[in-house]
């Protein structure tokens, strides 16, 4: 084998397997299957095995036979357990799919001189062996089995997703509405499991039982944080797929270690980057978001600040120490500078004034301040007791919404503690 | 030959694992923790294999304090996922599970390809292997174990409440946040404990199997937690001394599939909850019934003024197969309830007794839904119909004064009853 086509035929497999699952896992995740996934991946090594000692070859059809009845046996016990027998349902999932993988093993190392199969294959597969596993027609040398195999899964859950994308779609979001219009949950759901079972066993050999679950649930866990729209999921799902195949196949010789299990170590990088770096889903995102949302209540209650100093007509400018917020000091003090920074407030001899455009913003806020003091007292709460929700509701009142507010209101020029409210 | 003290030591130890397992499983299962000893057990592998590799050592409590440091990881980073992100629980336990293992493989495959990696022997830690316990794990086992079962008897009760009634544990000052990581960091020990001889992709089995098959035999939780220990201590020994026989196969997988042998057959034999006992007291109950609707049909007959009654009357009458009444006449002979003579049937005293009972039952019923206003007079009847197998003595009294309190007087009046009977697929 040489050094382009060796190399070439593992990636491609690998890259096969993992958009064939990170398709299908996107589904799974929405739907929030993904532990039947596991359990299905589990639970079919049985099936696999007993096929082998059947036809004593690798043949994908006795393969895939043994391992549907496998799956379809998993599933009933599972249902039984739980519906008829009243087990708890992770209870029952738990029981099944670890007697059939124990089950699979001890049948494996029983029959170890006449399966071609050991347990290292179960766990992480053999896909290093993948370009000297040919594909004969004849005489004709038609390339890695495997690469067959899966490029065929491949096309049929591609197929499948395009053909029945708006199926998928409204079965996944809202099963009734689905039944209304005339396509059955029940229905979807049974074809999508059965195309997992399919890729579970394609990608059997390639990637072992265990960590086909790994890539049947990270990259559409992964997908999921970066977007709400399923055609994204679904593109970026099985690019995370391919991606990873081909970065844990060199880091695979890095490490000189299982090419499988780098290709999940991989896929869970990219999962935490996602999880840290995915813009409105990610834990950045939302750090970034909820510093922002303080700076801008602290902006706001700095404005505020000097405004009613002025309107009170004690003093026009506040040192630090007066106008910073000793609750919450540190962002006080970044909000300050901030403002410094775009000329809503002045300093001058260490002490701090609005500017021309600071009236403006910090006459605008109380506007909204009173009007919703106005407002809520009107709504029937005491005088005393309106000022902390006006508080809260001051920063997110945009003009829209103030003169709303404003023609709710009788036609009154003071709130209801008698203070002025000023125009805006 | 297999009584030798190396077989005593791995019965020993084997023992220990079922029984912890068995014990803290009752408590996880309850409190629908079990796929979660899963997650753990599979984040538990590339602890063992870090702690190999940074201190080459084998030493069981070295490799077991990394799984156990990976393993908790893993159980945070899930708790984290489910709480940050909109990744749901069921996705984040797959995702650290396989992400784990697939790190743990990495890992484990590194090591078997460098140098020292032959000898190392971290694969027992993949599928389990009991033989290789030896006197220095034992005596960690026993350590953890005891720790486990000491923390069990003293928690006994928050678990209890944590399991029945979190919102009761709060009330009572206990906080069930703590309470839940306390049961959660014993359900680590007791994975740590079976890692050796079962394996990290097998070891949930000990924990949720035998606990479930234990689940059958009681509603009480403290039967349930020895039950669930025994068997869970059965259940090892078994496991150890069946793969003695066959040193090739690994004695993880023998133990699951022996848990699981017990599960199935506590599931069908156990009293009250078991699939048998349940069939069984479907058919007793399908039986009494049909039985009663002959005998209500027996009086119906009599009151359109039949005086001989054959069971052709009452096959036609019950609208069933001759072959069925015949079948269920001989079994009300058989209960003193009708006797036949000359293929006329006659209701004893006993038979009489029954058939005025549930008739009456059925009209108190239907005035008492009618009374009530639950549901409209034509509509009473198949209601009543249902029920006048399971009244009591008791209920009828009760019944029989509410509605004395209106004025109703109700006598079990053949004439009154809308004819019908229920049909039920089981007969005598």
């Amino acid at each position: 084998m040489d050094e382009f086509w060796g190399p070439f035929w593992i990636v491609l497999t690998g890259a096969l397997a993992g958009a064939s699952c990170g398709l299908l896992g996107a589904y799974l995740v929405l739907r929030k299957m993904s532990l039947l996934g596991d359990a299905l991946s589990h639970a079919v090594l049985p099936g696999i095995v007993i096929a082998f000692l059947l036809s004593g070859s690798r043949d994908v059809i006795p393969m895939f036979i043994g391992a549907a009845i496998c799956g379809v046996i998993a599933t009933v016990l599972i249902e039984t357990f739980h519906r008829r027998w009243r087990v708890q349902e992770d209870s029952s999932i738990g029981i099944t799919f670890t007697a059939l993988f124990a089950l699979g093993v001890v049948l494996i190392t029983a029959f170890a001189g006449q399966v071609d199969l050991d347990q290292e294959c179960v766990l992480y597969g053999e896909i290093a062996y993948t370009p000297w596993d040919r594909l004969f027609w004849g005489e004709w040398d038609l390339g890695p089995r495997p690469v067959w195999i899966l490029g065929t899964v491949f096309a049929l859950n591609l197929a499948l997703v395009l053909v029945f994308y708006k199926e998928f779609l409204i079965a996944s979001f809202d099963a009734e509405m689905a039944l209304s219009v005339g396509v059955s949950a029940a229905l979807v759901h049974y074809v999508l499991m059965g195309a997992v079972s399919v890729t579970t066993v394609a990608a059997f050999e390639s990637v072992g039982a265990i960590l086909v679950v790994a890539m049947l649930i990270v990259p559409g866990a992964s997908a999921y944080l970066w977007s709400d729209r399923l055609k994204v999921i679904l593109t970026l799902s099985a690019l995370m797929g391919v991606v990873s195949a081909i970065a844990g196949y060199f880091l695979a010789g890095v490490w000189n270690s299982s090419i499988a299990g780098a290709m999940v170590v991989v896929m869970g990088a990219l999962f935490a980057l996602s999880l840290i770096f995915a813009p409105h889903y990610g834990l950045l995102g939302r750090f970034v978001r909820q510093i922002r949302l303080s700076l801008r209540v602290a902006r706001d209650h700095v404005l505020l600040k000097l405004l009613r100093e002025r309107e009170s007509q004690r003093v026009s400018a506040l040192s630090w120490g007066d106008l910073v917020d000793t609750a919450a000091r540190w962002v006080s003090g970044i909000a300050i500078r901030l403002l410094i920074w775009q000329g809503l407030i002045t300093r001058k001899n260490g002490h701090f004034s609005l500017g021309e455009q600071g009236v403006i913003h910090a006459t605008r806020l109380l506007r909204n301040h009173r009007l919703w003091e106005s407002y809520l007292n009107q709504l029937g709460l005491p005088p005393d007791h309106v000022h902390d929700p006006a508080d809260a509701l001051e920063h997110f009142t945009d003009d829209h919404l103030r003169e709303e507010i404003r023609a709710a209101l009788p036609n009154i020029a003071t709130d209801p503690q008698g203070k002025r409210i000023p125009d805006g | 030959m297999i009584w030798d003290a190396t077989f005593q030591l791995v019965l020993l130890g084997s023992l220990l694992i079922g029984a912890t397992s068995g014990t803290l499983g009752a408590f996880a299962v309850l409190r629908r923790r079990s796929l979660l000893g899963d997650a753990l057990a599979h984040a538990a592998l590339p602890g063992v294999a870090l702690a190999f590799l940074w201190t080459q050592s084998k030493a069981l409590p070295i490799l077991l304090l990394g799984a156990t440091i990976s393993g908790v990881v893993g159980v945070l980073i899930i708790e984290a996922i489910v709480n940050y992100t909109r990744i749901k629980a069921d996705a984040a336990l797959g995702i650290v599970l396989s992400v784990f293992f697939g790190g743990g493989i990495v890992l484990l495959t590194h090591i078997q390809q460098s140098e020292v990696g032959n000898q190392s022997g971290l694969d027992k830690f993949l599928f389990g292997q009991a033989a290789s316990i030896v006197r220095a794990d034992l005596y960690v086992m026993c350590v953890v174990s005891a720790l486990v079962m000491v923390a069990v008897f003293l928690c006994y009760k928050e678990f209890k409440v944590l399991i029945f009634d979190a919102e009761f544990l709060a009330a009572q000052g206990f906080s069930p946040r703590v309470v839940d990581l306390l049961l959660m960091g014993l359900i680590v020990l007791t994975v740590m404990v079976g890692l050796q001889a079962v394996g990290v992709i097998l070891i949930a089995a000990m924990l949720i199997t035998p606990a479930a098959a234990a689940r059958f035999w009681t509603d009480r939780l403290h039967v349930m937690v020895l039950a669930s220990g025994i068997l869970g201590a059965l259940c090892g020994a078994l496991g150890v001394g069946l793969s003695a026989l066959a040193p090739r196969i690994p004695t993880g997988p023998v133990m699951v599939l022996v848990a699981t042998a017990a599960f199935l057959v506590s599931a069908l034999i156990a009293p009250r909850r078991g699939v048998l006992a349940r069939w069984a007291r479907i058919r007793a109950n399908a039986l009494r019934e049909n039985g009663q609707h002959f005998l209500r049909a027996y009086l119906a007959l009599q009151a359109r003024g039949k005086r001989e009654i054959a069971l052709l009357d009452l096959a036609s009458e019950l609208q069933l197969p001759l072959y069925r009444v015949r079948r269920l006449a001989t079994r009300l002979v058989r209960d003193g309830r009708v006797s036949l003579q000359n293929g006329a049937c006659s209701l004893t005293e006993l038979g009489h007794k029954e058939a005025d009972f549930v008739v009456k039952s059925h009209q108190l019923w239907e005035y008492y839904l009618v009374y009530r206003s639950i549901l409209e007079e034509d509509h009473v009847d198949r209601s009543a119909d249902e029920v006048e197998h399971i009244l009591t003595p008791e209920i009828i009294e009760q019944l029989e004064s509410i509605l004395a309190q209106e004025g109703i007087d109700v006598v079990g009046d053949i004439h009154k009853t809308h004819s019908g009977y229920r049909r039920t697929g089981e007969d005598g």
